[in-house]
């Protein structure tokens, strides 16, 4: 009985906890088949343990040129879609201006269209153009999807600061770069770096319309996807699980100096 | 680039000065227009005109070889979606059934680190996060190997005789969930859980948790204060979650590609496959159109229906 | 303390005014604070106050009119070239900056050289020593309020602007931070411009109030002054409490008569609205601490000559120093009474008939046209 109520006390805890389940599920079966020796060329099913992958994870042509393509697209695209969506919060926030609404419409349209048709009329107008589909397709296209959800992080931040705070900084003396540099800036900075992860993430993982708009260039979705088709090697799970587990280590980190930090000031 | 060549705007409940007495004005005004410019622009370029060309490739006829010309030839979306409603409702549905799943697996999940789990809200957060970080493909593969033939899910599942009953359903074939409905829709669940997720716990964590004593300081039981506080309380994570995962899933060809069979295709892969293989650029427009055109619709009567407009 | 006196001058403005596009905050005003003085604007909220400060600050740009200061134009200057500096409401610390930072921000903005020795003159004034590498949010509120002043003062400006800056603490807290203000004002000697809302903090704190409604100056003086004669009925009301009573002028000379509920009351000329004829009205004031209550049945007369009202207490409440009576009374539907507890009176229960009388020089009176309840807190006002 007693067993019974605490059960149902707990209901939502258990539930959760399943989900939770599922989520990391597929990291784990992904670590797991990262040291598998598969029979074939499909890494489905498990044979016997191994580390060939891992001692050579760029083993697989194309792979690694596939990994650094797509993390050199990711950081210029991130740069991009922060520096503009960084302008437009600013924009949107701090002023008035005439055709706000349009401005809040086009921005929120890219977050509430499917991607794939964003994907296939983007490839409308490249084709239009008679633009070479490759590298520069690509980057246009994710600092174009990435921008939204940019100014969505940032301007929530800009949102929460306290208008007062710049107005203080004028009062004792900083001049409108001042102020930008040192109060503005510094305390919008989380926002930034929120939206900075996001469009990183986004852009990094973005497959649809890297697809349709890549050309012959291969990012490293694109390179999974064509091993989908052809034998997925092994390597392709030792790259995951790394970036799993750099990932996880950067975050503790973080937590860790920023717990640190909090304590030393509180003295 | 400095956004604070002027003061702020005066508050919200100010109108704007009615004139602007001393110098600088006209340049200040400028400045927001400035900051918008390249941004805004990016976006005209690529986005609204792409939908623009989208929507001209879409009336024109004609062959790679001898190149479209626009002839209003509107009979493209009555024959693609002839051609194509099955994939069209089977897109909405999978998208729907897995937006359902995800509100119900995810909403626990989010009350639980909202308000239960204490000291470990960080781990658990992270826990929810850090799957992304290896590529939606490869974790999209892994479920290859989860759902396998003969493997432990589906021996499970066979075991409590679960399959017998999908299968009279539909939702799965002979003994396996590979390439079968249940497969694409378990794969469009757990790739957009985290977007559910994520923002109901974004809303629960608003909750005052004192709401709940004090519901239950006025005689409601659990159940009933969930229904009559909390939920109502979390509508905007519901709504923008629900938003999250539905948008992308209906459009999603990936799980129909890699967990599905020919039976389980979704409109996304017939775009993609007119697009990038059969090149008939007309009927891959307006079939792209008319999901935009659904999807919009969907998503604009579910908003207005709920009263979140204010959550755009 | 070594602060040099700041070699300023008074501020003054000129026909300066603030709107909105059809609502205009700030009429056009004239007023100068003298040099080193403690001033306070008083006002209820949105009554312009804190706009007057703004446009003071530079935060604000003025609609018409001229800010100087010590003679020289200030008006076209932005904010970081006015030799002025503010304290904020709710303070504004910059919270990604420790204190030692917040109050170094102004003098490293000017590249002011030997910025330690005098962020730690700064915190000793303020007695923030301890505190130096903590973040604001690591604060309490009372601490927090001397940062503020310390980042203000740091810079020497000729006029410090302080908006609402004990708002946000507790009564205790307040009472102590108003002393606090007032000895670092007298210790540094700069001009204080101080808004508040707050009607005790400003009698507490300044040398000159100026009482401010919707947009204008109501009247202007010490406090002592303006508690003995309100000009307005918004001053008498807004400043402490006072029991106005609606009269007839019988007869006017160097005292003037007039009668009002049933009985007469006399009041010094010299205190009335310029033209006091024969039949014109007025409004009557006197303030409740001024009143002495009797019993009516009492055998002890009130001495000759004062100003006597009858009527019946309806409400007491002791206050501890005091104990306030509400009488209802021809004269007046709820006058206010205020008795010192200093021995305990009988017959004045809730019910009792009883004489008010005071001295006809405390008496004071008002134009009649002014609404009479103009400046009375209500119960929103106070929240």
């Amino acid at each position: 009985m007693r067993l019974l109520r605490s059960l149902r006390r707990n209901l939502v805890v258990i539930a959760g906890l399943l989900t939770l389940a599922c989520l990391v599920l597929p990291n784990l079966v992904v670590t797991v088949f990262s040291f598998n020796r598969p029979n074939g060329r499909f890494n489905y099913a498990w044979q016997r343990f191994s580390l060939d992958a891992w001692k050579d994870p760029c083993g697989v042509a194309d792979l690694c040129g596939s990994l650094s393509l797509s993390l050199r697209i990711a950081a210029l695209a991130t740069l991009g879609a922060t520096v503009l969506g960084t302008m437009i919060a600013f924009a949107l926030v701090r002023y008035r201006f005439r055709a706000r609404g349009a401005v809040n419409s086009l921005i929120f349209l890219p977050m509430a269209m499917p991607e794939v048709v964003m994907a296939a009329s983007l490839l409308t107008l490249f084709l239009n153009m008679g633009a070479e589909l490759g590298f520069l397709t690509v980057l246009i296209a994710h600092i174009m999807f990435c921008l939204s959800f940019v100014v969505t992080a940032v301007k929530a931040r800009v949102l929460s600061m306290d208008p007062r705070l710049e107005e203080a900084a004028r009062d004792l003396y900083a001049g409108p770069a001042q102020t930008f540099l040192r109060v503005t800036l510094p305390i919008a900075a989380p926002g930034i770096a929120a939206g900075a992860l996001l469009a990183f993430a986004l852009s990094f993982d973005d497959f649809i319309i890297t697809n349709f708009n890549a050309g012959s260039t291969v990012t490293f979705p694109m390179f999974v996807w064509g091993s989908a088709q052809r034998g997925t090697p092994v390597q392709i799970n030792v790259i995951g699980t790394a970036m799993f587990v750099i990932a996880v280590a950067v975050v503790l980190v973080g937590q860790l100096v920023a717990g640190r930090r909090r304590n030393n000031t509180r003295k | 680039m400095s956004a604070t060549d002027t003061p702020p705007a005066p508050p919200a409940e100010e109108a704007a000065p009615a004139r602007p007495v001393r110098g600088r004005s006209l340049r200040k005004r400028l400045v927001p227009y400035w900051l918008l410019l390249p941004g805004i622009l990016w976006l005209l370029v690529f986005f609204a005109l792409p939908m623009v060309y989208q929507a001209s490739t879409s009336v024109q006829t004609g062959s790679l070889e001898q190149g479209f010309r626009v002839t209003w030839h509107f009979r493209t979306y009555a024959d693609a979606f002839a051609d194509y409603y099955p994939q069209f409702v089977r897109s909405l549905l999978y998208a729907g059934t897995a937006t359902l799943l995800c509100l119900l697996l995810g909403y626990p999940l989010a009350y639980l680190i909202a308000f239960r789990a204490g000291r470990w809200r960080n781990l658990l957060l992270v826990l929810v996060i850090a799957p992304f970080f290896t590529s939606f493909l490869i974790r999209t593969l892994a479920w290859k190997t989860i759902l396998a033939d003969g493997g432990a899910v589906v021996d499970a599942l066979e075991g409590l005789h679960v399959l017998d009953v999908t299968s009279r359903l539909g939702w799965t074939e002979d003994n396996r969930i590979l390439a079968t409905p249940m497969a694409v829709v378990c794969g469009l669940t757990y790739n957009f859980l985290p977007f559910m997720i994520l923002p109901l716990y974004t809303s629960l964590d608003r909750i005052d948790p004192r709401l709940h004593e004090a519901a239950g300081d006025l005689y409601a039981t659990p159940a009933a204060t969930f229904r009559t506080v909390t939920l109502p309380l979390s509508m905007p994570g519901v709504v923008a979650g629900t938003l999250l995962t539905f948008i992308p899933a209906s459009g999603d060809y990936v799980n129909a590609e890699l967990l599905g069979s020919t039976d389980t295709k979704m409109v996304g892969s017939v775009i993609q496959s007119q697009f990038l293989r059969v090149l008939d650029y007309p009927t891959a427009a307006a079939l792209s159109f008319i999901l935009m055109a659904v999807v919009l619709l969907v998503v604009t009567v579910y908003i207005r229906r709920s009263g979140t407009e204010d959550l755009l | 303390m070594t602060q040099q006196q700041t070699t300023g001058g008074d501020v003054r403005l000129t026909g300066i005014s603030k709107a909105y596009g059809s609502f205009t905050a700030v009429h056009p005003l004239d007023l100068t604070v003298p040099q080193g003085s403690f001033f306070a604007l008083l006002g209820a909220s949105g009554c312009g106050k804190t706009t007057t400060l703004r446009m003071i600050a530079g935060l604000e740009e003025a609609s018409t009119g001229t800010v100087s200061l010590g003679g020289t134009d200030i008006t076209a200057l932005p904010p970081h070239k006015r030799p002025v500096n503010t304290v904020f409401q709710s303070y504004a610390l910059f919270p990604h900056l420790d204190v030692t930072e917040n109050i170094a921000f102004g003098l490293r903005r000017r590249r002011v050289t030997s910025v330690r020795e005098r962020v730690a003159e700064m915190l000793e004034l303020v007695q923030l020593g301890d505190f130096a590498r903590r973040r604001p949010h690591q604060l309490s509120g009372g601490q927090q309020q001397r940062v503020a002043v310390a980042r203000a003062l740091i810079n020497h400006p000729q006029v410090l602007l302080l908006d609402e800056p004990l708002g946000a603490l507790d009564l205790k807290l307040r009472r102590r931070m108003q002393l606090e203000l007032k000895r670092i004002q007298t210790e540094v000697g700069i001009t204080f411009v101080h808004v508040t809302h707050d009607q005790e903090e400003a009698m507490t704190m300044a040398d000159t109030v100026a009482v401010m409604n919707a947009g204008r100056v109501e009247q202007l003086g010490s406090p002592a002054d303006l508690y003995e004669n309100p000009r307005t009925t918004f001053v008498a009301n807004f400043l402490g409490t006072s029991n106005l009573i609606e009269a007839e002028i019988v007869s006017a000379g160097t005292d003037v008569v007039v009668s009002a509920g049933g009985g007469t009351l006399r009041l010094p000329g010299s205190r009335c609205p310029a033209p006091t004829p024969p039949g014109g009205r007025l409004l009557v004031g006197i303030r409740p601490e001024k009143i002495s209550l009797a019993p009516a049945t009492d055998a002890e007369p009130a001495a000759d000559g004062r100003n006597r009202v009858t009527g019946r207490i309806t409400e007491s409440s002791f206050i501890g120093v005091s104990t306030q009576y509400v009488v209802e009374s021809p004269a007046g539907k709820a006058l206010q009474v205020y008795e010192q507890n200093v021995e305990h009176r009988r017959g004045l229960a809730p019910g009792s008939e009883v004489v008010l009388h005071w001295d006809p020089a405390h008496t004071f009176a008002l134009d009649a046209t002014q609404d009479m309840d103009a400046g009375v807190q209500s119960v929103e006002d106070a929240a």
